[in-house]
Parts: structure tokens; sequence; C-alpha cells
């Protein structure tokens, strides 16, 4: 019984590939070989080359680069954008190339048998000399345009990955695939290697294209199942994104801050949480960005750092703005208080969106993020991309214990949901709806505080109004309903007191 | 008219098929160069580097460095004809080829 646990050990190796070594559940097998399989321009290279490069730069660990298809030179040059300094790392005797790549022009006339026993003590020598950890063989596919007999490359690639085996290097070889969803590899290449199989792809969805990463298999140990969408940054390459396979672990606080408005904390029952998500939600020009303002401004005089992210205004706007409520935004950079980032959202995908917030969070480290607004980012993506991207957003700031306040706008005036909302509703801790409200020819604002999560709260859709020094929530609409539908009527006197009176008797009748 | 094929034959170990592309191209040299040729065979597993120096990945293979261009021929050289088309031998041996064979 107690051996149980120690045979379904194996030993992972560490890829360093940021994101990666979270949905493989620590790493690859160690000592064994992974298939990467992918159609052509799903970043193979550039992924199989990363595992090499973050050997060597996070684990002093030595790589054999096995080359069918680019020659050594262009991968070097290629890779030059990654910042990987291939070449330096050859003088080093970190980085060692086997290049089989073919040569142009003179196609090899065959006279008889042969094997590929030269390649093999070549990759051996290879592995000798820079005592390497670590292999990549890219791409298995193309080794079989180069020699005709596929049935003696089978063979041979066949006694490759036993030799790899036997030499104790983690190795990753890559196949092309036709399909996005289809067959592993071609040339049933999944035949032989077929322990650990790793599937990228980069699908177009809804005119977007989407690159994913699905560890299909690994024989004998556990790793997060599914797609999940990684991106490739300039200088920095690969970044695996686990969405939905982060977390929801972080420590709960008890802690309130202010929202800015001393009339709105009341309505929340004393604040928001210091570790919460709030999403507001209303049409446009209904004080959302000023309730943004609030907040920041809220944080800054309790000496706190706020970063505001901006999807639909520019920063003059902002500031412009900022300073018609009384706020001073220039003052507040200038105390390294605040920083505004305001980027358009068309400019990148989601998923390079999410790796800038998390940069710019990581380095300014603020105790609020602002994001105005959310829905201007629904526009660059699926809804289940942008689901995804707000589940990662809303944990990683969870964990940073930093206070969220993101925007959504409703498409219509009066009442109504956003996509945003309906799809993110769940995942945030309260939600505080603005709505236009038309009473005898006149429009109104009303707020309520819809979800609190946690926390008592005030029920009543309250009127605000907006002014030079900013918003002030009054009473309660109290003989209007319908207000949340869109549709607002007018209740009698009369009819108000009998609805009023009907349920403070029930109350003293449940008690 | 004097030039002298420069002949490399890349083998790993001494396996059957290594066996007999050594024994297949002394065989053609003896045959059809008529003493204007060096051969040298080179055993991979020894001398890896230079395999990786050639790009050599499958053998046995055979490379003629000398006279130009540089050719190459993979296999265990079982076929004559073959041979000596893939390693473009003919413009040179040709006239020579019979007389030589029959001499020798």
């Amino acid at each position: 019984m107690s051996t149980k646990t120690k045979v379904a050990q194996v030993d992972k190796l560490e890829t360093g590939i940021p994101g990666f070594d979270f949905i493989a559940d620590g790493g690859l097998p160690k000592g064994r070989t992974t298939l990467v399989s992918g159609s052509a321009g799903s970043a193979k290279t550039v992924f199989t080359t990363q595992f090499l490069a973050e050997g060597i730069i996070k684990a002093n660990e030595s790589g054999v680069f096995i080359t069918f298809e680019e020659s050594p030179a262009d991968i070097r040059r290629n890779m030059m954008g990654f910042g990987w300094d291939i070449e330096g790392w050859e003088t080093e005797g970190k980085w060692a190339f086997v290049d089989a790549s073919p040569e142009p022009g003179n196609t090899t006339l065959i006279v008889g048998e042969y094997d590929l026993g030269a390649l093999i003590a070549r990759i051996e020598h290879a592995v000798g000399k820079v005592g390497a950890k670590r292999l990549v063989m890219d791409s298995l596919g193309a080794i079989f345009t180069q020699f005709a007999d596929s049935a003696t490359v089978r063979n041979e690639l066949f006694r490759i990955t036993s030799v790899l085996k036997t030499m104790d290097v983690t190795a990753m070889l890559t196949a092309e695939r036709t399909e996005e969803y289809g067959n592993i590899a071609r040339f049933g290449i999944e035949e032989f290697v077929a322990d650990n199989v790793i599937i990228l792809r980069n699908v177009l969805e809804q005119e977007k294209r989407r690159r994913t990463i699905e560890i299909l298999k690994f024989r004998g140990t556990p790793h997060h199942k599914g797609e999940y969408p990684f991106t490739l940054i300039p200088s920095e390459g690969i970044i695996v994104i686990p969405l939905s396979a982060i977390e929801l672990k972080q420590k709960l606080s008890d802690i309130r801050i202010t929202s800015g408005s001393p009339e709105l904390d009341k309505m929340c029952g004393g604040g928001f949480f210091r570790d919460s998500i709030v999403l507001v939600s209303g049409a446009t020009g209904n004080g959302k960005t000023l309730l943004v303002t609030e907040f920041i401004a809220g944080g800054v005089n309790n000496g706190e750092k706020c970063l505001l992210l901006a999807f639909e205004e520019s920063r003059e706007q902002l500031f412009r703005n900022a300073t018609g409520w009384g706020i001073d935004y220039k003052w507040m950079e200038k105390e390294g208080k605040l920083k505004v980032v305001c980027v358009y959202p068309e400019t990148a995908g989601l998923e390079d969106h999410l790796i800038k917030i998390r940069k710019e969070i990581s380095q300014f480290k603020p105790n609020r993020l602002a994001v105005d607004s959310l829905s201007a980012l629904e526009r660059v993506s699926t809804i289940k991309g942008f689901r995804e991207f707000v589940i990662a957003l809303t944990s990683f700031i969870k964990y940073e214990e930093v206070a969220g306040l993101f925007t959504a706008t409703t498409p219509t005036l009066m009442g109504g949901t956003s996509i945003t909302e309906t799809h993110i509703s769940t995942i945030t801790d309260s939600i505080i709806l603005l709505r236009y409200v038309e009473m005898y020819g006149e429009m109104r604002r009303g707020l309520t505080v819809l979800k609190m999560r946690g926390s008592r709260h005030d029920k009543d859709i309250r009127e605000y109004t907006i002014d030079g020094t900013g918003m002030h929530i009054g009473k309660p609409f109290r003989d209007v309903t319908g207000i949340l539908a869109g549709t607002p009527v007018h209740a009698r006197r009369g009819e108000l007191e009998r609805v009023g009176a009907l349920f403070t008797e029930e109350k003293v009748g449940s008690e | 008219m004097k030039d002298k094929f420069l002949l490399k034959l890349y083998i790993t170990g001494q396996t059957p098929k290594s066996e007999r592309a050594v024994a297949n191209i002394r065989r053609i040299c003896e045959q059809e160069l008529n003493g204007r040729y060096e051969l040298v065979v080179i055993d991979v597993l020894e001398r890896p580097q230079l395999a990786e120096d050639e790009k050599i990945l499958a053998t046995p293979a055979l490379t003629k460095e000398l006279p130009p261009p540089l050719s190459r021929v993979i296999g265990d050289l079982s076929n004559i004809e073959k041979v000596l088309l893939g390693l473009d031998l003919q413009p040179y041996a040709g006239t020579s080829k019979k007389q030589g064979g029959d001499e020798g």
C-alpha cells in the first residue's frame, strides 16, 4: 500500500516557458520525449527554441537543436528577435546544432540500402559535447521529404527515440499537421512518440487569430486538460496564459476601502472590500468615468497607488474630465501615486493586453486598478476569449491584492445589460448599476448597488446628480418602478403606501 | 587528363551494410578508375565531428570531393551504373573505362 504513491511518480523537468509549467503540472516528463505537433505557423520552432533557451538562461542546462528544415543560420537570425543569443551560447558550449537541413539544389542519389546511423552518431556526439540535458528535433516531417523511403525513416526515427531514452535528455520533437482539429501528425509519427503529446494551434476565430496550446497526454503524470491561449511577445517569446487553471485560493480580506464617495460607501455598507472586484455598469455619459475618477481620488487621498487603464478615452480627455470634477491627475502622476495608461483595444489581441496589464501591475504595484471600460475590449475578442481574459485578469489582481473597479457600457440608454455584464457578473464581487430614469420628460439618473458579496448593502435605487464637484447621491426613487427594466412607471401614492404596508406586516409576521 | 578522384566513404561501424559498401566501392575503383583515385573510409562512430562538418545524415554515404563539383551517393552502392551516374564519373572514366577494365 505504501509503495503505491512511489510507483506513480514521474519526474518533471521545469521548462521555464512562462505559464507552460503551470498547465503541465510542473513541466515536461523528465528524460522522456514529447511530441510537439502543430500546423504551419503555429510557433513550433519558437516553442522548442524557447525550451532550450530557458534551460540555458534559467537552469544552466545545455541544449542540442537538431534541425531538419531551417538552416542553423536562419534559426540564429530568426530567434535573435526574442533576445536569444544562440551564437553566443554556441561559443560558450551551451548550445549545439546538428544541421540536418536539406542542401539546396542537389538531390542525393540513393543506391542500395542505407540507414541514418550518421545522424544518430552526430546526435550522440553533440549531446556529449555540450553535456546537453535538453534536446529538440525540428521537424520530423521534413526528414520524410528528404528521404523517399518512409519505411526506413520511420524505422530510424524509432531508433533515435530509443537512443534518446538512454541518453537521459528531455526531448521535444516537432511534427506538422495539416488540420487544426484532425490527426495528431502527418506520416504517422505519433505512433512511436505517443507517450507525451502537445498540440499548438493557430486558429482563425471570427476573423481573429487565436493561438492555443493543449497537452493532449503525458503518460503516467498529471497535467491540465484543454486548450490554453498563448501569445508571442517580441523580445520575450511564448507566454502561456493558464486562464481557467488559475486556482481561486486567495485569502479574503474584510478590510474596507473607500469608493471615493462617502454616500456610495454608506450604500455599500462601509465601502468596498480591499481585494474585491467591482463592476460599474451604465449607458454612455452616465457617470461611469466619474465613478472611476472618484475611486482613484479616494485611493490617492489615502496614500494608495492607483493604476488607470483607459481603453476608450485619450489621456487629454481623461485629464480634462478629472479637472472638471476638481481632481488633479497631473499632480497625482507627478507624486507617483497614479499611472494612467491609455490603449486602443484594437492595437493588440486580448492575450497581449493581458500580458501588458500584468506587467504594468507588477511594475507599478498599485493598490487600486481601474479599467475604463472593460466592454471596449469585447470588440477585439470572441465572447469565450473575453470571458477567459476577465477571469485571468481578476484572479491575477486578486492574487496581487489589488482592488479593481471595472466599467461596462450598456448598449441601450434605458436599462438593459451589456455582454460584459452578462459574462462577468458572476466573477465580480460587487455590481453597481447606473441607469437613466425618464421622469415627466426629463432624464434623471439612478444608482443602485445590485450585489455586494459578503456584506449588507443598500437596496434602494437612489437618484444622483453630477456637478462641478463630482457625484452626489440623494434620495431613493420612491414613486417609480421598472427602472432597471428600462420602463419606468410612476406609481400612485396610495398604491405605494399599500405595498409598503404589505411588506412591513410580512416582516413583523416572520419575526 | 591525370585528374585524380578523391572519394570519401562514410560508414557507421562495422555493419553488414558498411562492409558491403566498402567492398562495392573498392571494386568500382579498381574496375573503373584505373588507379586514378584516392579512397578514404571514415567511420562516423569514431569521427562524428567530420560527419557534422560534412552534413552526413545517412550512411553508407560516398562523396566525390575531387574533381569538382562535389557529389554524393547514399546507400550500399550495390548498383555500379547508378554509382557512376550519381558521382558524375562517366565523362572522365568513359573513354578509358572499357580499356581500363580489360587491361586490369
